[in-house]
């Protein structure tokens, strides 16, 4: 089956949140701090609110009363101090855009300036623990003797790895329209998950969640970054608050750099020993990282390590650092993304010293249980990808000599790294009914390009034993059954077991079922799950200029139940399409003199573009796991991202012989 | 404010417009023809390409008063008018050229003008030669258009289909 808004998506159709219009719509625009450090000392409005069309401009001269003020990065205009360049300090109202984006640039802030610090370095002394790593992971672990592991070793790498600051940039900015009705308020939103939203949309501004009503039924990507409600819609809501109006608010592109998340640069040190055959005696990751002044968020980037190889000394850690920059977030793998460049380019490091096959590498360090917690995975197939991969990519003709391949001006290499992703499920609720001679199943879940609406056709198809025709699925609207949200991989576990569970009562009781999986969420342990791939790349550095191709990159996977092929596929794919301008483009850098991020635009970030991709394939393994769901499937969203940027590296070490430790890979530095 | 006359998927409109106002924004919020998307409103992504005279055009970077008397086709028009879909809109169903949907209206569009654009590209090996469309030109041509859900194999493959 095609995808079922398929029709919608291709002729125009598909309403995205900005392209709501109800009644006599507003437009807002945000009016953003220009210090990185400070307070507000005064703010003039007068300017214009003179110019014709202007209807308000909202600040904390006369702070909106809000709900709740634990979310700081929610708390719109209640404080006059400045945490990051960026952040909010008026709202404009006018007419149209036109008119809001010209009395933006009228509104006189003031400030008082003071010295600021945006720079993440491993030798900060502000460096701290947190006390979880997103989302409730332990900070910290360590399991048997890691010096000693270390110091035993016949080989050992000792290197440390740098990812920078990236946006996830999903191509429809973050836009709400908010409508005031009857003391109750509508949010269209670009939101990765309407219930999450509607709940904290109703703490913030002071309202019961059943006075609150979030859509959003079609999203233009979200990658994380739409996950949890941003500032840009209580700002909508306030501004139709204030003005008695419905009020529209795109943010702009730039300004998404700063109030609509990004992932923390990372720095990893990777300490791995191993015997003389390469069984693993030590891993040792530990990992520097940076969060807000406002709103402590910290990655998990040294989790997958707990997950991946077998060893007798295994040590994580996480060290925090608070800067004066917008709060990072979630983006797509986070934790796994970065974490995962680390380990397999530092696995990469280690197969070249011990002088051993990178895949026989990790076939030899196969673990029988999960490394950490010691509990047995309810599958795990990494083997099957790695020699699947290796039989479809040809490495049996691979020579591992680096630096040695010339194509006409362009060194030849070959890389392979591991991918690993939770298979997690959060619970949903669902109702399927039989209407107009087929069914509905109604549930507050979100597709953001994955292709839920479809997937979860199929699985409603399959469990009520009818033709795809005859389902349809509602989605993207929090007065549908509760759902959780668009994220860590997990929507079609948790709507899927909620619309199977909704589908049998039904079958069951006649007319109605509905479906809470609470309780058959909370019964989901005694096992590690998670999906696992390897990814295969093969790449040309041009000898003088760096210029740095991709030719093929193929990814295979394990990952239960396969619910859609043609979704999977465009789901793999893309995600290391991702991973290749993770590899090869992607940076948000930061500019320390007015400590703002300097290229926040999609002309100076550069993420891939056609040309960029040349032969991108991804297959799967078929993989019975019993123990997931009633779908037997595990999440496809991120794994596709985690891993492409280790094997694009290592092949280039394989080309060039250069092993470069720090993303983006560009040409400055294969020719410095 | 200035008035224009602009005809839009064959339906002509008279409007008077704000010299601000981008074609874009004169599409999205003055004639809800929504399909057209912003997605940066730079000229740097592509989502808002639209047929402007036949050419293909990024509509955040004409300002409305400049399009005074031209023809526009958005991807609301690149059907045959009865809900029939354009070669290359069912070309990218079959191949599940897109995700989100956001730069689909624009990849639409771009691709449309592109099929009809002669002459070498920066890829062309003879630059006196107009080439075949092969995966590269059209990786080449399509590069104005981004697409963050990373669906360009499929819409290379999509694109290929109609031109052959």
């Amino acid at each position: 089956m095609n995808r079922v808004e398929a029709y919608d998506k291709v002729t125009g159709r598909a309403k995205y949140a900005y392209e709501y219009g109800v009644g006599e719509v507003a437009y807002a625009h945000l009016v953003q701090s220009t210090i990185a450090r400070g307070r507000i000392r005064s703010i003039d409005p007068g300017q214009a609110l003179a110019m014709p069309g202007v209807i308000a401009v909202l600040s904390s001269d006369d702070p909106p009363e809000l709900g709740s003020l634990d979310d700081a990065e929610l708390a719109l205009l209640q404080s006059r101090a400045i945490a990051y360049r960026g952040q909010i300090v008026a709202v404009v109202v006018a007419e149209t855009p036109e008119i809001a984006r010209a009395a933006e640039r009228a509104v006189r802030v003031e400030y008082d300036a003071e010295p600021h610090d945006v720079l993440l370095r491993p030798d900060h002394p502000g460096l701290y623990p947190p006390e979880k790593v997103n989302p409730g992971l332990p900070t910290d672990t360590e399991r048997g003797d890691v010096a000693g592991g270390l110091a035993d070793a016949a080989v050992t790498v000792d290197a440390t790895y740098t990812t920078p600051t990236q946006h996830n940039n999903p191509m429809e900015p973050h836009a709400a329209l908010a409508v005031w009705a009857d003391g109750g308020l509508t949010l269209y939103d670009s939101s990765q998950g309407v219930s999450a939203e509607r709940a904290t949309a109703a703490k913030v501004l002071g309202l019961p969640p059943e006075r609150v009503r979030v859509i959003s039924r079609h999203v233009g990507g979200g990658f994380g970054s739409k996950g949890t409600i941003r500032p840009h819609a209580v700002a909508a809501a306030l501004a139709a608050r204030a003005t008695g109006r419905p009020v529209k608010i795109a943010v702009t592109r730039q300004q998404m750099f700063e109030v609509t998340g990004y992932r923390t640069p990372t720095i990893q040190r990777l300490r791995l020993g191993a015997d003389a055959d390469g069984r693993l005696t030590a891993i040792a990751h530990d990992v520097v990282e940076q969060t807000s002044t406002i709103v402590e968020f910290a990655e998990q980037t040294a989790t997958p390590t707990r997950v991946m190889y077998a060893t007798p000394a295994l040590r994580t850690t996480h060290r925090l650092l608070r800067l004066d920059l917008p709060t990072p977030s979630w983006m797509r793998a986070p934790g796994e993304c970065p974490g995962m460049y680390a380990l397999e380019s530092a696995m990469d490091e280690l197969a070249v010293a011990a002088g051993i096959d990178p895949i026989e590498l990790r076939v030899m360090n196969e673990p029988l249980t999960e490394p950490e917690s010691g509990l047995p995975f309810s599958s795990r197939n990494l083997v099957a990808c790695l020699r699947e991969g290796a039989r479809r990519f040809g490495w049996e003709r691979r020579d591992p000599e680096p630096g040695i391949r010339l194509d006409g001006r362009w060194l030849v290499g070959t890389g392979v790294a591991s991918s690993t992703y939770p298979a997690r499920r959060m619970a949903s609720r669902a109702t399927a009914t039989a209407e107009d001679g087929g069914f509905i199943v109604r549930i507050a879940a979100a597709d953001i390009g994955t292709g839920a609406r479809t997937a979860l056709t199929r699985i409603a198809a399959q469990t009520l034993g009818t033709s795809t025709e005859r389902v349809r699925v509602e989605i993207g609207d929090s007065a549908l059954p509760q759902a959780s949200l668009a994220g860590g991989s997990m929507g079609t576990a948790s709507w899927g077991s909620a619309v199977v569970k909704a589908c049998e009562a039904m079958l069951k009781n006649g007319a109605v079922g509905s479906a809470d999986t609470t309780e058959d969420v909370e019964a989901d342990s005694g096992f590690a799950r998670h999906a696992f791939g390897a990814q295969f790349a093969e790449v040309r550095v041009d000898i003088d200029t760096g210029e740095l191709r991709v030719p093929r990159l193929l990814g295979v996977f394990a990952a239960g139940r396969i619910i859609d092929d043609s979704l999977a596929r465009s789901q793999f794919i893309g995600g290391m399409t991702m991973g290749m301008g993770m590899a090869l483009m992607e940076e948000t850098v930061v500019d320390e003199e007015f400590g703002d991020f300097l290229n926040h635009d999609l002309a100076q970030y550069h993420v891939a573009a056609c040309a960029d991709v040349l032969d991108i394939d991804a297959v799967w393994i078929e993989e019975e796991d019993p123990y997931l769901n009633p779908m037997g499937s595990k999440g496809i969203g991120e794994i596709g991202i985690v891993g492409t940027a280790a094997a694009i590296a290592n092949a280039v070490y394989h080309a060039t012989g250069r092993r470069i430790r720090d993303l983006p890979i560009t040409p400055d530095k294969l020719v410095s | 404010m200035a008035e224009i006359t602009v005809r839009v998927n064959g339906t002509e409109h008279s409007l008077i417009v704000d010299t601000r106002l981008s074609l874009l924004d004169l599409l999205r919020e003055r004639l809800g023809l929504t399909g057209s998307k912003k997605g940066c409103d730079h000229g740097q992504c592509g989502a808002c390409t639209v047929l402007i005279d036949g050419r293909r055009s990024n509509a955040c970077l004409a300002l409305a008063v400049t399009c005074d008397g031209l023809d526009v086709t958005t991807v609301e028009g690149l059907g045959d008018g009865d809900g029939g879909l354009h070669p290359l809109q069912a070309a990218f169903i079959e191949h599940d050229a897109f995700q989100c949907g956001y730069c689909t209206p624009g990849q639409l569009c771009s691709a449309a003008g592109m099929l009809t654009e002669p002459g070498p590209s920066a890829v062309t090996e003879d630059l006196m030669e107009d080439p075949p469309l092969t995966p590269a030109e059209i990786r080449e041509r399509m590069s104005g258009n981004l697409c963050r859900c990373g669906a360009y194999v499929n819409i290379v493959t999509a694109i290929e289909g109609v031109r052959r």
